[in-house]
């Protein structure tokens, strides 16, 4: 500690490993809350439902997400990410996954929400499988915080059906 | 600084910014903000700088004795016997 720079450089480096230190415990203090989401989308209206020139089946439709989900924000979060995805299976695939609309949540007064709303992206098929298809309507969401590990969770709505005919 | 001065300055230093670290992450973790967190620590840090780094007096209380010039002169360097070892090798 003889001479200026000496200090200088001793100052900042214990400084920003202490900063480090904060960091991993305001990431660890995360774990101590338990998150208890909630959220129901109800199906209004299933718009139209075609089959495209190329042999795919498109359909629109109008749902209303109603979700609270502000037990998952903490000191420590920055936002959090959430999208509905539309699950069934085809004799193609086990599983598909259709994303039908997405938000950012920036802080906890916004996650209480209820949205009424057409699909955001297509919901297109690989090939005709869709007519009297039964799905779920699965809510996923990444919760980011400002410091740490970024985890994901989601929440499975059973019981939806799609129409037995073009409309 | 002298020998005692720069200890204090270490001890100082360390203490100071854990104090801030443990007083910063209580506050921002009980208030549910990371800011208050990050604000706190960073006054810390600049509270830190300006009692360690700058040379205070009262680091200099111990200062060094450093002896006379003129008692240097009353001891000479012990001179190196270099002439009387090469004449052998050369040999």
């Amino acid at each position: 500690m003889h001479s200026l720079g000496f200090r200088v450089n001793a100052l900042l480096t214990l400084g920003v490993t202490v900063l480090a230190l904060m960091c991993v415990m305001a990431s660890l203090s995360d774990n101590l809350s338990v998150p208890s989401p909630s959220a129901n989308v109800q199906v209004l209206n299933f718009n139209w439902f075609q089959k495209q020139s190329e042999g795919n089946e498109e359909v629109s439709l109008t749902f209303k997400i109603s979700a609270d989900l502000q037990s998952m924000f903490t000191w420590n979060t920055k936002q959090v990410f959430v999208f509905l995805a539309a699950e069934y299976e085809t004799p193609k695939n086990s599983l598909n996954q259709v994303s039908l609309w997405d938000g950012i949540i920036p802080s906890k007064e916004h996650a209480k929400f209820s949205i009424h709303t057409t699909n955001k992206y297509r919901f297109v098929d690989q090939g005709s499988n869709l007519r009297g298809k039964e799905f779920n309507l699965t809510m996923h969401w990444h919760v980011m915080p400002k410091t740490g590990k970024m985890f994901a969770d989601k929440i499975v709505m059973t019981g939806y059906r799609m129409p037995k005919e073009y409309r | 600084m002298d020998w005692q001065g720069q200890k204090l300055a270490e001890q100082l230093m360390q203490i100071l910014l854990l104090a801030f670290a443990v007083v910063a992450f209580a506050t921002g973790y009980i208030s549910g903000s990371f800011q208050m967190m990050v604000l706190i620590y960073a006054g810390g840090v600049v509270l830190t700088t300006l009692v360690t780094v700058p040379n205070w007096p009262f680091f200099n209380r111990h200062p060094l004795k450093w002896l006379d010039p003129s008692e240097a002169d009353k001891h000479p360097k012990p001179q190196e016997a270099v002439s009387a070892k090469k004449k052998p090798a050369k040999k």
